[in-house]
């Protein structure tokens, strides 16, 4: 994992922001010591449903959070409304020090915010290689006039090219990169979409339930890729339903039911949080929930 | 039978002026569709935008033929992309195919109507503003040339037409394999997917709805040019649908296709309508099945039936990839 990725600041230092999060307490809403994303009163309605009402929330730099909670929870528009592709009612949204209400969606990637989806987008018919090419930034060849011009962008694409190829390389895609997109399986469109959201070299990446569908070997070497993002100082925010998975790789877990933040902590305190308990199992329920088995 | 003029006259389809038109505006279209998946079902209109942007400034308005030029292809197009995307292309696919349509049509009506006659001719149409092209030709117009396919006017319409459209293709050509060309697949393919990315998808779209509008009014300049008139009629809802056709037959999402496309469309049309009424002619076909004035609808109906032979074995049409198209089911 030496490939230079992100354009972190050195001071960022993944190790001692997850030794300040011993300190926080575990309450939901609870401020960080160095939050990156803050929401602030987010609320969105479909009709009569409720499908978001967060009070307070931040995510602390540097370290990985989990997000979550039963299916319906709003997790997936939570992620939505942080990203600018959906409009909540009411609410503001702080990325990196910085008021993103008014960003459109696709200017948050500039900022250094990228998400994935939970129903994988690979672009099927385009390559691999294009799928990952499309993830750089300000890139010359993407002006219209200028595209007829190949000479004036040729030398960017050439080293595009070799930053997607060494991304490929390690998350061992090398060898498909002139299958078109949409012959992958699964597992690997995942791969390919998480990858391609790192061409963007992203302060923050949101996935939204990565490793759904993908198979258990697989999984290890994506959980391991998650971990060395956090390790070179990305901040990784994560849907899962898996518990063995947030478990193994979570520095912090947030639990959303019914629209709202019900709980927060490290991922060994969780399942004990009467909260969480209620909100998987239905309130009155007395023994603390087994996070070891799938849910 | 006449083999010689059924040969002539599919040959004429194959490289002449009707083809070169539609070719062009199918190249537009080709962008729209094929490559960034704008449903324009009103490329028509900007046909119209290229025959009336030229023939209004210099007949209208006594300007020069290079500024007719530069108005019909650059600030006409420019003028509908802006009125046609604007308020669709944030919406769904859908609602640009709609407005498109209705735009080629009210279009087509009010250059048609009385109340513009002044500028517009209406449904006379203007003429005799493409005088400074034909001084130009090297021609005699008295003369036929290529193989006596073409007078000498003709020849100098589809020499140009030619050479416009390769440069045409060859400038879809590089915007579709630039990073630009990237982009707008990826908007194709999904949008959202684009937007996460950082790219401005709305943006690319009217990018997109312009420089393929422009393509469109080169094929509807060029033929006001050939046939000494604008229109009303030369840009009813047909001309969109063959465009359509030539597209589609050509393969939808390849650069040549389109120019395929409108060649092998044209070469069936005239081979059809050739061999139809020299069978009509000499009585082997018998009146009572088709007289010689059906001959034109039933032309069209032959150009149906292989359209619809063609859905059925060869969907991707005869440029396309068929293994391209079925990632589509998956
Ligand atoms: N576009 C929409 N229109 C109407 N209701 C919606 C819409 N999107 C989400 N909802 C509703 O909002 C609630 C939260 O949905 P959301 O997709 O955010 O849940 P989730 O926590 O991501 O669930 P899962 O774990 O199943 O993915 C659900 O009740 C859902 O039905
Ligand atoms: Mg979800």
């Amino acid at each position: 994992m030496t490939a230079d990725l992100p354009a972190n600041d050195a001071v960022n230092d993944p190790e001692a922001a997850r030794a300040a999060m011993r300190d926080v307490a575990q309450e939901p809403g609870v401020a960080k010591p160095d939050p990156i994303l803050v929401a602030d009163g987010v609320a969105r309605r479909f009709g009569g449903l409720t499908a978001v009402d967060v009070e307070h929330v931040e995510v602390q730099r540097g370290i990985i959070t989990a997000l979550i909670g039963p299916n319906g929870a709003g997790k997936t528009t939570l992620f939505n409304l942080l990203t600018n592709f959906d409009t909540p009612d009411a609410g503001t949204r702080t990325f990196d020090g910085n008021v993103i209400d008014k960003v459109p969606a696709h200017k948050i990637a500039n900022h250094g915010m990228v998400r994935t989806f939970q129903l994988t987008k690979a672009l099927s018919k385009m390559s691999v290689l294009d799928n990952m090419m499309l993830g750089a930034t300000n890139q010359r060849g993407e002006k219209m006039w200028r595209s007829m011009v190949p000479f004036s962008w040729k030398q960017q694409e050439a080293e595009i090219e070799l930053e997607a190829e060494a991304l490929l390389d390690r998350f061992n895609m090398l060898h498909m990169r002139d299958e078109f997109a949409g012959t992958l399986s699964g597992g690997q469109r995942k791969l390919l979409e998480m990858a391609r959201a790192l061409m963007v070299k992203p302060k923050m990446v949101m996935l939204d339930e990565p490793m759904a569908g993908v198979n258990p070997a697989l999984t290890q070497s994506l959980l391991q890729h998650v971990v060395g993002l956090r390790d070179e100082g990305m901040t990784v925010l994560f849907v899962e339903h898996d518990m063995d998975m947030v478990q193994e790789i979570s520095d912090w877990v947030i639990v959303m039911a019914e629209g709202a933040i019900i709980a927060e902590g490290p991922p060994g305190a969780i399942g004990s949080n009467q909260a969480v308990v209620d909100a998987y199992l239905g309130s009155h329920h007395g023994e603390p929930l087994d996070l070891d088995a799938d849910i | 039978m006449d083999i010689g003029a059924i040969f002539e006259n599919t040959m004429r389809g194959f490289i002449g002026e009707q083809f070169i038109f539609f070719a062009l505006a199918a190249i537009g279209l080709n962008i729209h569709f094929g490559f960034t998946g704008l449903l324009n079902f009103g490329q028509a209109v900007f046909m119209a935008a290229g025959a009336y942007g030229l023939s209004m400034m210099v007949v209208t308005w006594g300007l020069n033929f290079w500024v007719g030029v530069f108005v019909g292809l650059v600030i006409f197009p420019f003028i509908l992309a802006v009125i046609l995307g604007a308020p669709t292309l944030r919406l769904r696919a859908d609602y640009l195919a709609i407005v498109t349509i209705a735009a080629a049509e009210i279009f087509r009506i009010m250059v048609r109507s009385p109340t513009f006659d002044r500028w517009t001719g209406s449904s006379d149409g203007l003429g005799g503003f493409a005088t400074d092209f034909y001084d130009l030709s090297p021609f005699d117009p008295s003369e036929r040339y290529f193989f006596d396919l073409f007078i000498g006017n003709q020849m100098w319409v589809v020499l140009i037409g030619w050479i416009v459209l390769a440069m045409a293709a060859f400038a879809c050509w590089l915007l579709i394999r630039s990073p630009w060309g990237r982009v707008v697949k990826a908007i194709r393919e999904d949008e959202d997917a684009a937007r996460s990315l950082g790219k401005n998808a709305y943006w690319y779209k009217m990018q997109a709805l312009y420089i393929g509008g422009v393509f469109g009014a080169m094929g509807g300049m060029l033929r006001a040019i050939g046939t000494q008139s604008a229109q009303p009629d030369n840009f009813i809802t047909d001309v969109t649908f063959f465009v359509w056709v030539a597209l589609i037959l050509g393969g939808a999402g390849k650069v040549l296709g389109p120019v395929i496309g409108a060649a092998v469309l044209y070469a069936i049309l005239n081979f059809s309508d050739i061999v139809l009424r020299q069978g009509v002619e000499s009585n082997n076909i018998p009146d009572s099945i088709m007289s010689g004035t059906q001959v034109g609808q039933v032309r069209f109906m032959l150009v149906g039936l292989g359209l619809v032979l063609l859905a059925t074995f060869r969907p991707q049409g005869i440029l396309g990839n068929k293994e391209e198209m079925a990632l589509d089911d998956r």
